[in-house]
């Protein structure tokens, strides 16, 4: 092995690391939904390549309001799903998109794009 | 929310809020713009002065405006516009539990359409500069071109050419790898964008320091071919996929524009007019001529006619409609004109739930989706990950000279041919093309677990009565003493009966109907005795009808010969009516549940499939074994007491079976609960029955195969498409890593991935849009 190719590996290692890291171990950004006066839990939510915030607090057994603003026009956040309230809504571009419904059980619910590639989840407490 | 003291005011959200008291109507107005109280009182006041309002109250805090205002001089539109006037704004919400109700999104279509214009455009510049590209590429295979040509020059001119390439048409894979990156996750586009990046930025380096690559023992190769074909290929996946996935949702527009856009209204001068459908209000006289489509629902005043049904119930002969019965919204009025009063409108109506249902449905999740998911979250890095190895490997074990160019196209290859979005479809698309299909026929599907567990059923429980059986009495058997003409009994009894309301009496009048009996005779001193019958005289002679106690009471005798005609009618499970003219019992009426037409072919489907079918009914064994008989069912379960159905279903799911329980959804709630999945024939009125996972909407078994077939049909195109997804890239990115190179010599072409990348999606999505195709037996 040449030093070149030490060089190669070491920083391949090292990359493929960073990389799990980077996607698997990293924190997330963690929001609470904020109640109106009204009693509906609201929470803006921006689409941009991802959902910040992605983890997203609920009290259960009251309304929940989520403001969906999609701010590009790429096609895989074009749609959204929340599978586990038989939600699938089309996100119109440059808008915001309001999702409401109402969490009766506690528990933690995943929201992810058309693809399952983009991930976020709301966790009923 | 609202703080009006007035009654019944709906939650705002819903926009038509609106609550009639005896003269007045109120309506609520979500108000924009205001910044004070001298803002509320402002709006206030300009409501007030407009004419037609009583009463106004504006609520800074809740930005709401309650107005109270006489109907007939203005409406909701005079009131926003009131308030523009003013200069603030009204908000008016869309429901966001049901859009696009009985409203497609037009603007959001817009934009779809605008976003696809703007991708095939940014395909066709890809394709164009990499059909120049390509060729020039390949020059360097004709030595004799080579030598007259500086290759440096060469390089920069193929820069130049894919520089739009990658900053036109594949900009959106960058800016999202980007924005992705920062929330720490990674799509498809992160594949494409270091893919291609890394391809370019070599070529970039080899094209602008090639003396570094000459020092080091390297020929300064670039790549701009295959940076600009991937990126025209996967654009052409793109744009194949966004046509196929309009049609994916296909069902939902077709049942949105099923609904009419105007309505004939009769006012109450006797005026008609037309207006459009958002201004028809419960309560309101609609006329419908022979042609229309039905505005929305009601209950007919006047008028007969045939109305084809087919859009909401899937049966395809035309309903026959009298005074009193409902109508529905966005069916077709076939033969007869007719008044009705509006029911229901906006979400309510049929057509609306059956909307809502079905796009419920589309946003559930099947269990088998779960690996798939589980996958999908890890796909990209774990794909890029392998990348990285791959050029490691290749890097450390490759000649000397080689081992940077195939490194760098292995690695390449990899990140493109990974395709989590044929993961990531498989499921969802057949499940939207699944359940549009069968709202289509009249099969509303709850959510992708039902349809799921469809498939999985191998015993079907048949409620007899309102399945098998049409669940309302007809006459089956008629008997009339010896020297008593049928024909001049039976129209006394039906005369009769026509002044009861009574079931039974009902099925008389239908079998005198169908006898064309004339049914006219005056009737008078009708009395109905409560339990027993009815009597009356009919053409001057007294005439009852009813059970055996009824006669009894009246001291009248059946005779020997109408005695034993009454044992034979009991032994087969009839139930009997009793008729007395003038004193002398003069006929015997057998009344029984009668057997479906379709019945039969039905449960002989089902068994041809494989599945058992099994019958429950409260009836005596007598009873059962003959209907079953009828219908070719050998396993049954009679005298069930209607808290004991659930019970049956746990029987049967204790010898371990997959139960369907197939039941009117009425009396039977809890064993559809109980069952594995419950089957609610709704008869095309309740759309929404909680407890089932299937409604079917025509009172017919033949929904029970339809919904097995289409959840058959489904299920296995879901299987082919996860089949596929999975075998494509299990075997596709070890190939693109050069696992196969120590044995065959095969590298695979990053060219090639992306061809194979882009075609695999779109091949998913055709799978499933092959279940359009499916049609019901």
């Amino acid at each position: 092995m040449d030093s070149s190719q030490i060089l190669v590996t070491i920083l391949g290692t090292g990359l493929i690391g960073f990389v799990g890291w980077f996607f698997f171990l990293a924190p997330h950004q963690v929001a609470a939904a904020v109640s109106s006066s009204s009693g509906v839990q609201q929470v803006d939510i921006t689409v941009k390549g991802g959902y910040s915030p992605d983890v997203i607090e609920v009290q259960k057994g009251q309304p929940v309001q989520l403001n969906f603003y999609r701010d590009e026009s790429n096609s895989c956040s074009e749609e959204l799903l929340l599978p586990d309230f038989n939600i699938r809504r089309d996100l119109a571009p440059f808008q915001t998109t309001t999702i409401e419904f109402l969490p009766e059980k506690a528990g933690t619910y995943p929201f992810t794009c058309g693809m399952s590639m983009l991930r976020g989840s709301l966790v009923v407490k | 929310m609202n703080t009006s003291s007035t009654p019944a005011v709906p939650a705002a959200g819903n926009p038509p809020a609106a609550t009639d008291t005896a003269a007045t109507r109120t309506e609520t107005l979500n108000i924009e713009g205001m910044t004070c109280a001298s803002c509320s009182n402002f709006v206030e006041k300009a409501l007030s002065r407009t004419p037609g309002v009583q009463r106004a109250t504006v609520n800074l805090a809740a930005e709401k405006a309650t107005i109270e205002y006489a109907p007939g001089q203005i409406n909701r539109a005079g009131l926003k516009a009131a308030v523009e006037q003013a200069g603030y704004g009204v908000f008016e919400p869309e429901a966001p539990t049901a859009p696009g109700v009985l409203a497609s999104d037009e603007e959001l279509a817009e934009r779809k359409a605008e976003a696809y214009q703007d991708l095939k455009r940014r395909f066709q510049v890809a394709v164009g500069l990499a059909v120049v590209i390509m060729p020039l590429s390949m020059l360097m295979l004709w030595p004799a071109m080579m030598s007259r040509i500086s290759t440096p020059v060469l390089n920069y001119v193929l820069l130049a050419l894919t520089l739009p390439v990658l900053a036109y048409s594949g900009r959106e894979f960058y800016v999202s790898a980007w924005n992705g990156l920062r929330h720490r996750t990674a799509s498809m586009d992160t594949l494409i964008a270091v893919g291609t990046g890394a391809a370019f930025l070599y070529s970039l380096a080899a094209t602008v320091v090639p003396e570094f690559f000459h020092q080091r023992g390297l020929m300064p190769e670039v790549y701009y071919d295959t940076t600009a074909t991937i990126i025209a290929l996967i654009l052409l996946g793109k744009v194949l996929e966004s046509r196929a996935k309009l049609k994916t949702s296909a069902a939902i527009k077709a049942l949105i524009g099923l609904q009419a856009k105007t309505a004939r209204v009769v006012r109450p001068g006797g005026q008609e007019v037309d207006i459009p459908l958002a201004q028809v209000q419960t309560g309101d006289e609609v006329l419908v001529r022979p042609g229309e489509k039905v505005a929305t629902d009601g209950v007919i005043l006047e008028g007969r006619s045939a109305l084809d049904e087919s859009m909401l119930t899937g049966e395809s002969l035309p309903v026959e409609k009298k005074a009193g019965d409902q109508v529905f919204g966005a069916t077709i009025n076939k033969t007869g004109a007719f008044r009705f009063r509006v029911s229901k409108v906006g979400t309510d109506t049929v057509l609306a739930q059956i909307v809502k249902l079905v796009e419920e449905a589309q946003g559930s999740r099947a269990p088998i989706q779960r690996l798939a998911d589980k996958v999908s979250a890890v796909f990209v890095p774990v794909v890029i990950m392998v990348a990285i190895a791959t050029f490691v490997i290749w890097f450390d074990l490759a000649a000397p000279e080689q081992r940077v160019p195939l490194a760098l196209v292995n690695f390449v290859a990899v990140l493109i041919i990974a395709c989590p979005c044929a993961l990531g479809l498989a499921t969802p698309t057949a499940i939207m093309v699944g359940t549009g299909k069968g709202a289509e026929h009249g099969v509303l599907i709850r959510n992708a677990e039902a349809l799921e567990k469809a498939y999985q059923v191998n015993t079907v429980l048949l409620d007899k009565t309102g399945t098998i059986t049409k669940g309302e009495p007809a006459v089956t058997d008629f008997v009339v003493a010896s020297g008593t003409a049928p024909a001049t009994v039976l129209p006394l009894l039906a005369a009769l009966e026509r002044q009861s309301e009574h079931p039974l009496a009902e099925a008389v009048v239908r079998y005198a109907a169908d006898q064309q009996a004339d049914t006219s005779a005056p009737v008078a001193d009708f009395v109905a005795h409560e339990g027993r019958g009815a009597g009356a005289t009919v053409q001057g002679q007294a005439v009852l009808i009813g059970n055996r106690r009824l006669l009894e009471e009246n001291n009248i005798g059946l005779g020997a010969e109408l005695e034993q005609a009454a044992a034979e009618l009991l032994a087969q499970a009839r139930t009997l009516l009793y008729a007395a003219v003038g004193g002398q019992a003069v006929a015997l009426v057998g009344v029984a549940d009668t057997v479906r037409d379709t019945s039969a072919a039905a449960i002989r489907h089902l068994q041809a499939e494989g599945l058992e079918v099994v019958m429950m009914t409260g009836d005596n064994r007598q009873t059962a074994e003959k209907v079953a008989g009828q219908v070719g069912i050998t396993r049954f379960f009679a005298e069930v007491l209607p808290a004991d159905k659930a019970g049956k279903v746990k029987e049967l799911q204790a010898e371990g079976r997959i139960v369907a329980m197939v039941g009117d959804g009425i009396n039977d709630a809890p064993a559809l609960a109980q069952a594995d999945l419950g089957l609610a024939m709704g008869g095309g009125t309740d759309v929404a029955m909680e407890a089932a996972g299937i409604t079917l909407m025509r009172s017919d078994l033949q929904g029970v195969v339809t919904a097995i077939d289409l959840s058959r049909q489904t299920m296995r195109t879901i299987k082919q498409n996860l089949f596929f997804a999975f075998i494509y890239n299990t075997l596709g990115i070890p190939i693109a890593a050069g696992l196969l190179y120590p044995f065959t010599g095969w590298l695979l072409s990053p060219m090639l991935a992306a061809g194979a990348m882009a075609l695999s999606s779109v091949s998913v999505l055709t799978n499933s849009l092959r279940l359009r195709g499916f049609k019901a037996n």
